[in-house]
This record gives C-alpha cells, sequence and structure tokens, in this order.
C-alpha cells in the first residue's frame, strides 16, 4: 500500500502545484483568450489532483481527505517534480519576485505535458485499477494541454526575434530541471515493481522525439544538460514550494477547524 | 455579469449627456423608430442614429471592462481557496467572467470599434467600469458574498437585457445570464456552509456582508431622477428596467436569503412596508459612488494598474503569434507557387 | 507596424453542439491564425461541453446580404403561398400526405 500511497502523491502532487501555477495567469494573461485556456489547463490538472488525493485518501482509511493531503502536509512531504514548482520566470532565489513571464509558462507546460502524454498512456495499463481510470481520463486532457503549449512553443521560438530570445531562456533555464524525469525515486521503484507505477526511462526516447521535433519547428536549440539532478520527487524542494505552499496552505490552516 | 447602471458617462466629472436631437436622414430615422416601438431587433449592418451607436458602444464596452476587471478582486482568492473544491469552483468562476468580457467586447466590435481601442479606454482611463470592483476583497468570506450580493445585482441588471434592442449585445446577454447562473449559487452555497462551521467563520461572513452590502445596492446605479441617460436608454431598448425598480427588486430578493442564511443586512432603516408591499431601506452614500466611478475608490489605481501590467507585459507574445502566422503563411505561398 | 495591424483578426465561431445538428454561429473570438481560432474557440465557447465540432472563419471573409435591400431580396417570396403544403385541400380520407 505505501507504494502506492507515495507513488500516488507524486503524481497528484505534480498536478496540483502545476495547476497552481497555471492559476496565476488567470486575469493576467497576454490576451484574454489565453486567461481563458490557461484556466482550462488549471482546472483539469486540479481536478486530476483531485482524483489521485481521493484515491490516496481512501487506501489511507481513518480521517484522511484531499484537502488534508494537498493543505496539511509540509513542503518536504510534497513529491512533485521540482520543475513544476518554480515561478513563472528565469532563474531567481526564492523571495525574488519578478513579473510572470509567459515564455516560461509554455516551455514548462510543454515539456510536462509531453511527458505525461505518454505516462499517462502507459499508466492506462497499471495494475492498479482506480488509476488506470484516472490515467485514461487524465489522458485525454494532457493530449490537449500538449498540442496548446506545443504550438505556442512554435508562434513563440518562431515568432518575433524578441519572443525566439526569450523563450530560448526560458528553455535553457527549464531543461536541466527535466533531468529529474529518468532518475527513479525510491517511492516510482517500488511503484514500478509492485505494477503500480511505469518506469519511466521506457518513455525517455519517444520523449526526445516529441521534445526534438518540436524544438525544430521552434527553431530552438535543445540544451545540454549536465550537474545537479532534482530531488523534488523525494522531498527535497527548490527555495520556492515553501512559498507557494505558504500562500495555498494559509487559509486552510489558518481554521483547521473550518469547514468550507 | 457586472454591468451597473452602466451608462455612467465615460469622462470624469460630466453626470450627464444632451440628447441629441438626429441631423440625420429622417427617413431612417423614423424607421429606426418604428422598429424599436415594434420591439424590434438592430443588427449591426442595420442604419442606426450616431447616438445610438456611441451609447451602445460606451454601455456593452464599460460591461466587458467590468466583467474584466472584475476578474480581479475575486482572483486575489484563487491561491489561497481553501479548499480543493473552492478552488476549482472559483476558477471556472473567474474564467468565466473572462469569458463574459470576451463576448461582450465581440458585441460591441460589431458596432465597428475595436477591441484595441476599447481596451486603450480602459486602460488610459477614460472609460468606466462597475464600481463594485475598486473594493478589496479582505477574506474568503468576500468570494462568497461577491457571488451572492454582487453577482445577484448583476443577474437582476442582466436577465433584461437579453431582451435588449441590439441584436448582439442580446445574444451575448443570453450566453452570459444561462452560464452566469452557478455564480450566484455558488456563493451563496458557500456562505451556507461556512455558517455551520466556527465562530471565527460566521463572523468572517458577518463581517464581509457588511462591507459590500451599500456597494451592491450603489451597483443599481443613481436613482432615476438623477440618471438622464436612463431614460434615452429606455426608449432606445437597451435599458429595460428603471435603476431604482432593479434596486428594490434587489433588495426584496435578498432580505429573506439574508434570513435563511443567518446574516444580519447593516441597514437600521431595512423594513417591510405593508403598504407598498416591498422593503423601505435607508440613504446610499452617493458622494462615496460618485467618488470611486471618478477614479478615488481604495483600488481604482490598483486595477487599473494591473489591467495595463498584464496588457504590456503580453504585448510580445502578441506579437510573436502574428509574426508567426505571417511567417507560416507566407511558407505555404512560397510552397503553392 | 501600426497599431492598427497589431491587433490579431477577429474569427466568427460555429459550434455543432451534437451530431447531427448544423454548426450554428455563436460568437466570435480574437487569434493570430485558424489553427490558433480553433483552439481558443474550444476554450472559449465549449466549456459545458456545448460542442462536438467547431468551425472558424475569419470574420472579413463572410460577405453578407444589405439590409437596405432587404425589401427586394425578401418580399418577393411573401405572396408564393402555393409553395407551402397548406395551400392545398386534400380529402380527409386520403390521411397524411
Amino acid at each position: 500500500m505505501s507504494a502506492a500511497v507515495d507513488y500516488l502523491l507524486h503524481l497528484a502532487d505534480n498536478a496540483l502545484v502545476l495547476g497552481q501555477r497555471n492559476a496565476e495567469w488567470c486575469g493576467h494573461g497576454p490576451i484574454l483568450e489565453e486567461d481563458i485556456a490557461l484556466s482550462n489547463v488549471s482546472l483539469d490538472l486540479i481536478g486530476q489532483a483531485r482524483l489521485l488525493y481521493q484515491l490516496v485518501a481512501t487506501l489511507k482509511g481513518g480521517d484522511c481527505t484531499e484537502d488534508k493531503l494537498a493543505y496539511f502536509r509540509d513542503t518536504h512531504e510534497f513529491r512533485n517534480y521540482t520543475l513544476l514548482e518554480l515561478p513563472h520566470h528565469g532563474p531567481l532565489s526564492g523571495y525574488a519576485q519578478s513579473s510572470l513571464e509567459y515564455g516560461t509558462t509554455i516551455v514548462r507546460n510543454f515539456l510536462y505535458s509531453a511527458l505525461m502524454a505518454l505516462l499517462w498512456e502507459a499508466l492506462e495499463k497499471s495494475a492498479n485499477a482506480d488509476l488506470a481510470a484516472i490515467a485514461a481520463k487524465s489522458l485525454k486532457e494532457v493530449r490537449y494541454h500538449l498540442r496548446h503549449s506545443r504550438d505556442w512553443l512554435v508562434r513563440l521560438g518562431d515568432g518575433t526575434d524578441e519572443s525566439h530570445a526569450r523563450v530560448q531562456a526560458s528553455l535553457d533555464h527549464l531543461f536541466a530541471y527535466t533531468q529529474e524525469f529518468w532518475a527513479h525515486s525510491p517511492a516510482e521503484a517500488a511503484a514500478i515493481a509492485a505494477g503500480i507505477g511505469v518506469d519511466v526511462t521506457t518513455l525517455r526516447a519517444d520523449w526526445d522525439a516529441i521534445v526534438d521535433a518540436a524544438l525544430s519547428e521552434a527553431t530552438l536549440q535543445r540544451p545540454a544538460v549536465s550537474g545537479y539532478v532534482t530531488e523534488g520527487k523525494q522531498g527535497i524542494h527548490s527555495e520556492h514550494l515553501g512559498f507557494l505552499l505558504a500562500e495555498m496552505q494559509s487559509l486552510a490552516r489558518a481554521h483547521p477547524n473550518g469547514v468550507w | 455579469m457586472y454591468t451597473q447602471s452602466f451608462n455612467v458617462p465615460d469622462s470624469p466629472g460630466a453626470k450627464t449627456v444632451a440628447l441629441a436631437p438626429s441631423s440625420e436622414d429622417p427617413a431612417l430615422q423614423a424607421a429606426f423608430d418604428a422598429r424599436i416601438d415594434a420591439d424590434g431587433r438592430i443588427e449591426p449592418q442595420d442604419w442606426m442614429p450616431e447616438a445610438y451607436r456611441k451609447t451602445l458602444v460606451r454601455q456593452i464596452s464599460q460591461h466587458a471592462h467590468s466583467e474584466i476587471v472584475g476578474m480581479l478582486p475575486e482572483g486575489n482568492w484563487i491561491s489561497r481557496a481553501p479548499s480543493l473544491k473552492r478552488k476549482a469552483i472559483l476558477i471556472a468562476k473567474v474564467q468565466d467572467e473572462g469569458g463574459h468580457g470576451l463576448y461582450l467586447y465581440s458585441a460591441a466590435e460589431t458596432l465597428g470599434t475595436s477591441r484595441d481601442q476599447m481596451l486603450d479606454g480602459l486602460h488610459s482611463g477614460r472609460a468606466k467600469y462597475s464600481s463594485i470592483f475598486n473594493y478589496p476583497t479582505l477574506t474568503w468570506a468576500d468570494v462568497g458574498v461577491i457571488g451572492w450580493l454582487v453577482d445577484g445585482a448583476a443577474i437582476m441588471n442582466q436577465v433584461p437585457l437579453c431582451r435588449c434592442s441590439y441584436g448582439p449585445y442580446a445574444r451575448a446577454m443570453v450566453r452570459v445570464c444561462k452560464e452566469e447562473s452557478f455564480h450566484q449559487r455558488q456563493g451563496y452555497e458557500a456562505l451556507l456552509v461556512m455558517m455551520t462551521g466556527t465562530a471565527e467563520q460566521k463572523a468572517m461572513v458577518q463581517d464581509a456582508v457588511n462591507r459590500w452590502w451599500w456597494k451592491c445596492l450603489a451597483m443599481f446605479g443613481p436613482p432615476d431622477a438623477d440618471s438622464p441617460n436612463s431614460a434615452q436608454g429606455m426608449r432606445w431598448g437597451i435599458k429595460r428596467v428603471s435603476n431604482d425598480e432593479l434596486r428594490q427588486k434587489f433588495v426584496d430578493a435578498t432580505v429573506p436569503q439574508a434570513k435563511v442564511l443567518g446574516v444580519t443586512l447593516p441597514d437600521p432603516d431595512l423594513k417591510w412596508n405593508e403598504e407598498r408591499q416591498h422593503y423601505d431601506y435607508g440613504q446610499i452614500d452617493w458622494a462615496e459612488f460618485w467618488e470611486t466611478v471618478n477614479g478615488n475608490g481604495p483600488c481604482n489605481k490598483e486595477r487599473l494598474a494591473t489591467r495595463v501590467k498584464a496588457h504590456n507585459e503580453g504585448q510580445w507574445v502578441r506579437e510573436a503569434a502574428l509574426a508567426h502566422a505571417a511567417k507560416k503563411k507566407a511558407r505555404e505561398m512560397k510552397d503553392a507557387a | 507596424m501600426t497599431t492598427a495591424l497589431k491587433e490579431w483578426p477577429l474569427w466568427e465561431i460555429f459550434v455543432r453542439s451534437k451530431q447531427g445538428l448544423e454548426h450554428k454561429h455563436c460568437g466570435s473570438l480574437h487569434a493570430a491564425d485558424a489553427a490558433q481560432a480553433l483552439e481558443m474557440a474550444r476554450d472559449v465557447y465549449t466549456r459545458r461541453q456545448e460542442g462536438v465540432s467547431i468551425w472558424v472563419v475569419e470574420s472579413k471573409a463572410i460577405t453578407a446580404s444589405n439590409p437596405d435591400e432587404k425589401g427586394e431580396l425578401f418580399d418577393p417570396a411573401a405572396d408564393k403561398i402555393y409553395r407551402h403544403p397548406t395551400f392545398y385541400e386534400i380529402p380527409e380520407e386520403v390521411g397524411h400526405m
């Protein structure tokens, strides 16, 4: 059970944290039509997170609920990829402030959606039937997210000189974080052994193909990456997740006995 | 969902607009008047008096701006929504408001004004939007109260607009009202749940009601006696029910809802009038209303600057999309040649 | 580029609400090109499962009839009552026809 719980939390936290980030655009998008599009992405992700947390709550039993998992776990208990918690701008320390930058949002959504389009498809065959059902639903959603982010990646890459330079910088900033996709955590290894999870390394060639084709169409350079491999999915995060959670959880924690 | 009495004049200070007599073709004018009198609809390509066109552009664009600026006070709580369910509901609601703004800009565009021109009016401070969004959302209960009272007030205003004489506006309002029906209910239900919670939660709800009640009454716009544009709007069929009438309807509908909720509406003069068969209510602070409409409310500068910032920072994205579309088209033409 | 050229073109959106029904005009939006207009139409006009198929047409591609010509275009059809089945009296015993 623990293998399933840890693995499901990894998937759920990914969806929640990225959903929270995408919702930051609601009211601030580059054009009204995009506010609406990114809100849809966010709603899909939060919906995925809720289903996964509900499944975890069932497995854990007792008084566990989706909201206890989302609002009353601390930073080190979150199991999302570090990539997904980063703010929508270039590299900055945790308490530094900057405007939302659309290129970062698009590149991150693209890199993650490309992975999840493959992972959800593989998870349709999970030994956990509930997870397989969530995967089938999520697959349709993520295919659209991939299409949306890929289209924009191409538009920005092959748009103006300015947009090309900006989106290349976003790519250079974020690409190193994708190394975390391919390094198994103990939870993933246990889930794979139990037939619940999928060995992501088997998806890598397909992911490379999706990414390379899009980058080529977008006239962008794939950055070479090496060095530190982030460990968000093992609970070791960037400085940014603490701020994200402090904000997200503040109201729920101020009223631990509240009903909403 | 957020029209107020709109037809507040756009240029600050000027409270009245003379009903300009038409110097245009009398035959066309007569045909137009006859159609309006017969409760007919005007479509984009039909002849219409310039004043009708201008008034509509102003009213619809103010309505659209209100939707877009209206995303900000509630959007303020998306990141902190206290449960995942409420977070999803709130995102969907604020997103709908963006959609409504979009439908309304589209309706106004059929009158020959581009969205960029309208946005320019908003960003430069010339155009108005509903004064209600210049107040801050201080607690989570504000989100519920906005749904219940602000959306409730807006619905009162908007349902009659589905029968407005200008076809594209009426059709946009039909779509808006259809989507809107969940907004007021979600707000009221969120408050109902909070009222079953802790003492702090109940106090939060009452505090929010206290802060928003009078602003909501003011949303319907100045009293009919001080509302010279209203008469022309009614004549043209682009305003169907008067400000005071809508306000009374709102008060009458809200009092019993407040009772079920278990909150007090902050007006000592609020009581049932057996003779009128309506609730009497106290004096609205119109000086504060006009201050806020004219840019001097608590959040006017913040709201406007936030919209301008989003627009300016999105410029490179919009340009890139256009540039890419042009490149792609050029490549396709070359391939075809 | 002039300011006017910086605005994305306007598109008219037609949605088929379910298989078997026609596409119906439901509104418009701005998009840089047709592909983007389709995606945006999905997000803007089908958030509540309003559609199973979308058409987008650039607004400027639509040619509309002139309202001033309404009389000559449409009124002449008014007296052709023999085009309607109710014009003809058929004995009741014939039944539905």
